[in-house]
């Protein structure tokens, strides 16, 4: 198959027709720009700080978001990798060590953040401990809760104004159908290209340039463009509600394509309407917890929350 | 045909009897979802409709992120 634009070898058949190596490459670019661009996620004053796994979405959206300030004159006083250490064994330390390189490469400082000198804990430890008294704790939720928390925390400390992440479409779709299954209406008010409810300044503003990329494109773009990205899974990647979910989103896209682009324009035409509705249920007030100052939605906060769980007179203090 | 293929997410290379044409009924012998995968021969990315020939070399990467 060939490239529908011209006579080269096809490297991926969208549904617009089929594109090879550079016109691919073009067209996602194209796509990430006009993301950025359509949004407003990067404005000429932002100190840029962009949360990265070492991943092929974290080291694209990193090497575009250069490219885009290159492209667009915009010169930034500040612009960082920031990495997050949860403390998985055999799975993190290898994606840090393709991130260093690649932050070497694109010349752009990294900043590592480790779970354990926050909390005391690495997550395999948090977990083995956690599960001792509820064999139902949820590795990924404890994750989820502690990258949260730090990349915002630390983005902020270093004076970022924007952080950019790497959730791609299929990304967004599995959330959007997780909130619906849950209904978690108020998560999905949440969510979007760009994301929060609340404007404060303890919250860095999280922005996602690769909204409208799949996760296919995006792990071809990083292929045709030679980032380091080792194949490294996480030990616990299965265990969560969203892999269920990505195989039922991805058995479908197979069958039916367009599915996951139709749940994104679907979401993205009601947003506005569940943003309102909303507001209205929400104080507009952002709580600062008690335990350690950092802004969030109670009292106590979720990550404080964990080390209440996490603590007793076994565990080594935190 | 026989081809070698080479499964990044189990790590494991194999020979494959196959009496298909192209990627895509490669990939549906393997029972693999052709949009969790990126096929590879000699480094050159393949499409699904791509034909096959006997003793290619492939390498079936995983589009899934590890985490």
């Amino acid at each position: 198959m060939n490239c529908s634009k011209c006579d080269k070898p096809a490297v991926i058949e969208l549904q617009h027709g089929a594109l090879c190596r550079s016109h691919f490459i073009r067209y996602f670019e194209d796509k990430v720009f006009s993301t950025i661009k359509k949004y407003h996620l990067i404005n000429p004053n932002d100190n840029i700080s962009v949360a990265c796994s070492g991943g092929k979405d974290s080291q694209t959206v990193l090497h575009l978001v250069k490219e885009y300030l290159l492209e667009e004159n915009i010169q930034t006083k500040l612009l960082f990798a920031l990495a997050i250490d949860e403390g998985i064994a055999g799975y993190r330390n290898k994606t840090l060590c393709d991130l260093k390189k690649f932050c070497q490469q694109e010349k752009v400082k990294l900043v590592t953040i480790s779970a354990q000198k926050e909390f005391g804990f690495t997550l395999d430890q948090a977990i083995k401990k956690l599960r001792k008294k509820d064999a139902t704790e949820k590795p990924c939720h404890i994750c989820g809760v502690w990258r949260r928390y730090l990349i915002n925390k630390y983005a902020r400390k270093h004076g970022a104004t924007k952080l950019i992440t790497g959730h791609n479409l299929d990304d967004e779709a599995q959330a959007v159908v997780m909130n619906i299954f849950k209904a978690n209406t108020a998560l999905m008010s949440h969510q979007g290209p760009i994301t929060g409810m609340h404007q404060n300044e303890l919250f860095v503003q999280r922005v996602k340039p690769l909204y409208f990329c799949t996760e296919k494109e995006t792990k071809l773009y990083s292929l045709l463009k030679g980032f380091p990205v080792g194949f490294v899974e996480c030990p616990y990647a299965q265990e969560g509600y969203r892999a269920h979910i990505r195989d039922m989103l991805n058995e479908f896209e197979s069958e039916y394509h367009g599915t996951k682009q139709g749940i994104i324009n679907s979401f993205l035409y009601i947003l506005p309407a569940v943003k309102e509705q909303e507001k209205r249920n929400i104080e507009d007030t952002i709580k600062l917890c008690v335990k350690c100052g950092e802004p969030g939605n109670q009292q106590v906060c979720q990550a404080c929350k964990i080390k209440e769980r996490l603590s007793n007179k076994d565990a080594k203090q935190i | 045909m026989e081809l070698t293929v080479f499964v990044e997410r189990k790590n494991l290379r194999k020979k494959v009897k196959f009496s298909g044409k192209n990627v895509n009924e490669l990939l549906r012998q393997l029972k693999i979802n052709p949009e969790v995968v990126i096929v590879t021969r000699n480094n050159q990315v393949l499409t699904e409709e791509e034909i096959l020939n006997s003793k290619d070399k492939l390498e079936i990467l995983s589009v899934v992120s590890g985490g």
